[in-house]
């Protein structure tokens, strides 16, 4: 379902923004539009759509329009043009009022420079949204305590901001953010001012929030390897417009252009992509049945010039694998069961395993490595030329990229 | 080569004033009754209260506020200021100078936050603030005198003329000194304009507020002997008194009151700010 909607939406900061809309219908871009009119474009013809449940990175360098499109979901920015919708409504027709009531309802947010009030504690400033919403004081504190205690900070409420370190004054922010209990958190670089180690640990909190209580998250950043971290989509801005917006994968796997691909120069792709991204169903697979089905799976195999065939049950899972060899082996023996031609010691690894993970699996057994989902089912396979052809090609991407 | 094309902007400004004197007397003195009727009960007030329990409540508040070297330091000042005969006096002027503030207060924190939250209104109030600042209070001393005739009411009004610009540019750039972050996260999370106000930017000004009215308190100080010589009472009288007769003694007495009273008021005030 689509959370959030967005419609050519566009931002044209300067006196006379009509007329640099002109231009950009013109198809002129940002730098064309700023050295004849001296406006500069935030956003051009910006559509996409962020489903319930996400988390939605929007990535570009500074100055690309990510600050500046994330501000008009909830018009602290007024869009020049364009169509906001949250749940079918449509934030860019609301009045101030409604605007105001949409705010304290739907969507908190939790900012780069913290923005926390240095006038009141701990306490008070995760209690913020619940205040200006006039909510009574017992269920602000009941509220604001809860929201501490998720990001780890009990015990530390009437503290004052200045008195905590940066990681610290964040989760007051990110408390402050979830005290209200949004559907939608919009997160403005919100790690960015965080030392490197203190910023993964507040992903890895996000992502455990995530889990709990599954909100449509919208956040921006810089920095690529926080967006592969948390991102379930990702869209990449350059020049105010949305270039690319897709999963880490696809975008690792497609590069729409070379700024996208600059963005992932350095980047390992075995770290970015799972046994699911690289799996092909290029085996043979065997339906176990009650009965006979030894006989039938050899006939399976050798009609398939493979080695190896891959035993389902009726629901699909994965049973086990058998090789030529070992159904010649169990049909000489005649034996009853096809377990009996099973290779010892096989395992399937699970679709969400990154390469390399999976990677002393993959090299140290003969087969091609069968991967299952997380509800055990068959997907396909992993064999050793399939994983390494994969890490050449993404590599070949890269440096082509490197040598212009 | 002005000498034949004069602009008679002081015959205009006469007739202006004599036309407002002759028809509309009455409501400028429809205006004067709130700031008697503050401005009585303070120095009645002040005045009736025993000498002790005025020095006791500021050196208790000059304890509070800042410590023990200020509490003596009240106590000591306010003690001298008895002994030199001019408890009367300096309560009236204490009275005066609170009166105006009370006022300026109320008058200057809205204007300043209206300033301090509209360009456009900020500079339409640019130069009138300067003129209230610049303008010798002579100038406006005889039409005041004329609208509202002589006394401690007068005395007031020109002081207030004086004092206010300070603590609507420090209102002004209080507000304007809050973090834009600050008001873009309230606003994020649903404030109205009247919240982010009283709940971001005011609290957030509120020390630069303090330096205004401190600044406030001591301009309307320095207005003390002006004020005298339109008919006020307090410590500027015997300052003009002490001129007219050529009693230097005198006017040096009423000069040490009023500046034990200003070293006084800037310290307790200043350090009420820091808190």
């Amino acid at each position: 379902m689509d959370k959030i909607r967005i419609e050519n939406l566009y931002k044209i900061f300067g006196p006379k923004p009509g007329n640099a809309m002109k231009m950009l219908a013109q198809g002129l871009d940002k730098k064309a539009v700023q050295e004849k009119t001296d406006m500069t474009v935030g956003v051009d013809n910006a559509s996409f759509s962020i489903q319930a449940g996400e988390i939605f990175v929007i990535m570009g360098l500074s100055g690309s329009g990510k600050s500046t499109l994330v501000r008009m979901l909830n018009r602290l920015i007024e869009p020049t043009a364009g169509k906001v919708f949250v749940d079918d409504q449509e934030v860019t027709a609301m009045n101030p009022k409604e605007l105001v009531a949409f705010r304290r309802r739907n969507m908190s947010m939790v900012f780069q420079s913290f923005a926390l009030m240095p006038h009141l504690n701990v306490l008070e400033n995760a209690a913020f949204g619940l205040e200006l919403a006039n909510a009574d004081k017992a269920k602000q504190t009941e509220r604001a305590m809860e929201a501490l205690e998720q990001v780890g900070l009990a015990g530390w409420e009437n503290s004052y901001p200045p008195q905590l370190s940066g990681g610290m004054q964040q989760r007051v922010g990110l408390a402050r953010g979830l005290a209200v209990d949004p559907d939608i958190l919009l997160m403005d670089e919100a790690f960015s001012a965080l030392d490197p180690l203190i910023r993964t640990e507040m992903q890895d909190e996000l992502l455990n929030l995530q889990e709990e209580h599954q909100r449509t998250i919208v956040f921006i950043s810089h920095d690529l390897d926080e967006a592969l971290r948390i991102g379930d989509r990702i869209a990449i801005m350059e020049g105010g417009r949305i270039i690319q917006v897709g999963t880490p994968e696809e975008i690792l796997q497609n590069p729409a252009n070379d700024y996208v691909r600059a963005f992932f120069r350095g980047v390992d792709p075995s770290n970015v992509l799972s046994a699911g991204d690289i799996v092909r169903d290029s085996y043979p697979t065997i339906i176990r049945t009650k009965t006979g089905s030894l006989r039938a799976a050899h006939e399976i195999l050798s009609g398939s010039e493979r080695d190896y065939g891959y035993i389902l049950n009726a629901k699909r899972q994965f049973q086990g694998i058998v090789s030529s060899d070992t159904l010649n082996d169990a049909l000489d023996a005649e034996a009853k069961s096809l377990d009996m031609a099973f290779l010892p010691n096989t395992r399937a690894v699970d679709a969400s395993m990154s390469m390399q993970d999976i990677l002393p699996i993959v090299a140290s057994n003969p087969w091609p490595v069968p991967v299952v989902d997380e509800s055990g089912r068959y997907k396909g396979v992993v064999s050793k030329n399939r994983f390494l052809r994969t890490l050449h090609r993404t590599e070949k991407a890269r440096n082509g990229h490197a040598q212009k | 080569m002005f000498e034949e094309s004069v602009i008679p902007v002081d015959v205009w400004v006469s007739q202006f004033v004599d036309m407002l004197v002759d028809n509309h007397r009455d409501i400028f003195q429809a205006m004067k009754w709130p700031i008697e009727y503050l401005l009585n009960g303070l120095d009645m007030g002040l005045n009736s209260l025993h000498p002790f329990i005025v020095i006791a409540v500021f050196a208790l508040a000059a304890w509070k506020f800042s410590g023990i070297r200020l509490a003596v330091f009240s106590v000591a000042s306010m003690v001298l200021v008895g002994l030199l005969g001019l408890w009367e006096d300096s309560m009236t002027t204490l009275a005066m100078v609170l009166a105006s503030v009370i006022i300026c207060t109320l008058m200057g924190v809205p204007l300043g936050i209206l300033a301090g939250r509209s360009d456009r209104f900020e500079a339409g109030m640019r130069p009138v603030l300067d003129a209230m600042q610049t303008t010798p209070a002579f100038v406006y001393l005889v039409p005041i005198v004329m609208l509202f005739s002589v006394g401690n009411v007068a005395g007031v009004l020109a002081t207030i003329i004086f004092a206010l610009p300070p603590i609507v540019r420090l209102t002004s750039l209080g507000i304007r000194q809050v973090h834009p972050e600050l008001v873009e996260a309230a606003q994020a999370f649903g404030a109205t304009n009247w919240q982010v106000l009283r709940k971001v930017q005011i609290p957030q000004a509120l020390p630069t507020i303090l330096a205004g009215l401190n600044q406030t308190i001591m301009m309307a100080l320095s207005m003390v002997v002006i004020a005298a010589l339109i008919g006020a009472g307090g410590l500027g009288s015997p300052v003009v008194r002490g001129l007219n007769t050529l009693d230097i003694g005198g006017a040096v007495v009423g000069g040490l009151g009023i500046v034990l009273m200003a070293i006084l008021l800037d310290r307790l005030t200043q350090s009420m700010a820091r808190k």
